[in-house]
């Protein structure tokens, strides 16, 4: 009997895999404007964290915000302020809330998305509806990728 | 080496097409008539500057507009004054009939739009105005908010008012619509959870990626969009911003677009009517 208890353990725990080492959104706990945690047990890749800052329909940070390290890309935007150096400024704990949810870790006035988030929102369209904007382990990435931001 | 330094110059080109802004003091005349597409702003507006969607657009496209030649948004007004001479309709009337001129008895209504409708007892567009005329003149059965028709025909009745102020009634019955085009001015939605103000006039003349963020005055609509290739309702523009931030749009018609529409064009008051505009 005991074993079989076990066993069923090690089952759920199998099967659950990833998600279980997953933070869901709802459970993003934002301390003194940082969230010290990683939201995965996975460490991010800068590489693909440089992907979902470009891409348009991913993180699109380029809409609002200068990046001399993609130079190469047109139209950076003017909205926000430049990432050049943002790893100088900030830890990575407090990126992390940033990118899950600006109004709470900056400011409730903030035009920034949060781009970890899925309660509070109003009239999201079907398609988005329920989703955050990037996965736990996108906004892992992009921490990743913002670490090596270090040049003003 | 030729060839890759012509297709530097053609990149180089391509580029500053797409993003060069307007010089900052250009001023629209159109044959000879002046708009004005700037002004101080009242001491309550929460603007300090009002500033036409034609001042945010590139030199080529604020040309364009400079000639009714070259604006093909004009083409839409021409459409329109075919139809006003148009009999349409179990009563077998046109526009003209009743109306006579347009220049004369449309004059001035593009630029008090929207307005509370006593018949209707609710906040007219002039979509509403010409569909309630077609039923209740004609007969006939009203055209969809973004057909043809009702892009050729707002745009000729809009540019009886064209150079005339913008100054809509917000008390009296339009109170409460404006009211409530405020708080929807002032309200985050979407996926993207950002409300009108954000852009339009908290960043208006920054830009967010290709597009130069404007104050999104509407005193140019219906307008020809580049992006569109077409006419389109400040409506549609309305669901286009909607859209991109992952909203749930209103209806096109919608009591939350007339009042929105109504807030809007409060705003704005002052700017000289550019109907038919054309935009990027």
């Amino acid at each position: 009997m005991r074993i079989a208890v076990t066993t069923v353990l090690a089952l759920m725990l199998g099967v659950s895999g990833v998600s279980a080492e997953t933070v869901k959104p709802a459970d993003v706990k934002i301390v003194d404007g940082a969230v010290a945690q990683a939201l995965t047990d996975k460490p991010g890749d800068p590489e693909k964290g440089r992907q979902w800052v470009m891409g348009r329909k991913l993180g699109n940070c380029l809409a609002c915000h200068v990046n001399s390290d993609m130079a190469d890309q047109p139209y950076h935007g003017e909205v926000g302020p430049p990432l050049d150096g943002v790893a100088g400024r900030w830890t990575a704990a407090e990126l992390r809330a940033i990118v899950v949810n600006s109004k709470e870790a900056l400011s409730p006035e903030t035009i920034m998305p949060g781009f970890y988030r899925e309660a509070g929102l109003n009239r999201v369209a079907k398609k988005f509806a329920g989703k955050t904007v990037l996965t736990a382990q996108q906004v892992e990435d992009v921490i990743a990728y913002l670490m090596t931001l270090k040049e003003e | 080496m030729k060839k890759l330094l012509a297709m530097g110059v053609i990149g180089l080109f391509a580029a500053t097409a797409n993003v060069a802004l307007a010089d900052e003091d250009a001023e629209l005349v159109v044959d000879g008539q002046a708009f004005v597409t700037k002004l101080d702003a009242p001491a309550d507006s929460p603007l300090s500057e009002i500033l036409s969607g034609w001042r945010f657009r590139n030199d080529e496209t604020q040309e364009l507009q400079t000639d009714d030649f070259e604006n093909p948004a004009m083409i839409f007004a021409e459409y329109g004054e075919e139809l006003w001479e148009t009999a349409d309709g179990a009563d077998g009337k046109s526009c003209a009939d009743c109306h006579g001129d347009a220049a004369e008895s449309m004059k001035g209504l593009r630029a008090s739009m929207p307005k509370w409708h006593d018949g209707k007892k609710t906040l007219f567009a002039l979509e509403d105005h010409i569909n309630w005329s077609r039923e209740e003149h004609q007969k006939a059965k009203p055209w969809k908010w973004e057909s043809q028709e009702m892009l050729a025909m707002t745009a000729y009745i809009g540019l009886q008012s064209r150079g005339m102020p913008v100054k809509v009634k917000v008390d009296g019955p339009a109170a409460d619509w404006w009211k409530r085009g405020e708080e929807l001015y002032y309200t985050r939605v979407g996926q993207l959870d950002m409300s009108c103000a954000h852009c339009h006039e908290n960043n208006y003349g920054n830009m967010i990626r290709a597009d130069h963020l404007s104050q999104g005055q509407i005193n140019g609509f219906p307008v020809y969009r580049l992006k569109w290739q077409g006419m389109g309702s400040i409506h549609r523009r309305f669901k286009g911003c909607m859209d991109n931030i992952r909203a749930t749009p209103f209806k096109r018609g919608s009591d939350e677009f007339t009042a929105l529409e109504l807030y809007l064009a409060s705003r704005g008051e002052g700017l000289s009517v550019e109907t038919p505009a054309l935009r990027n």
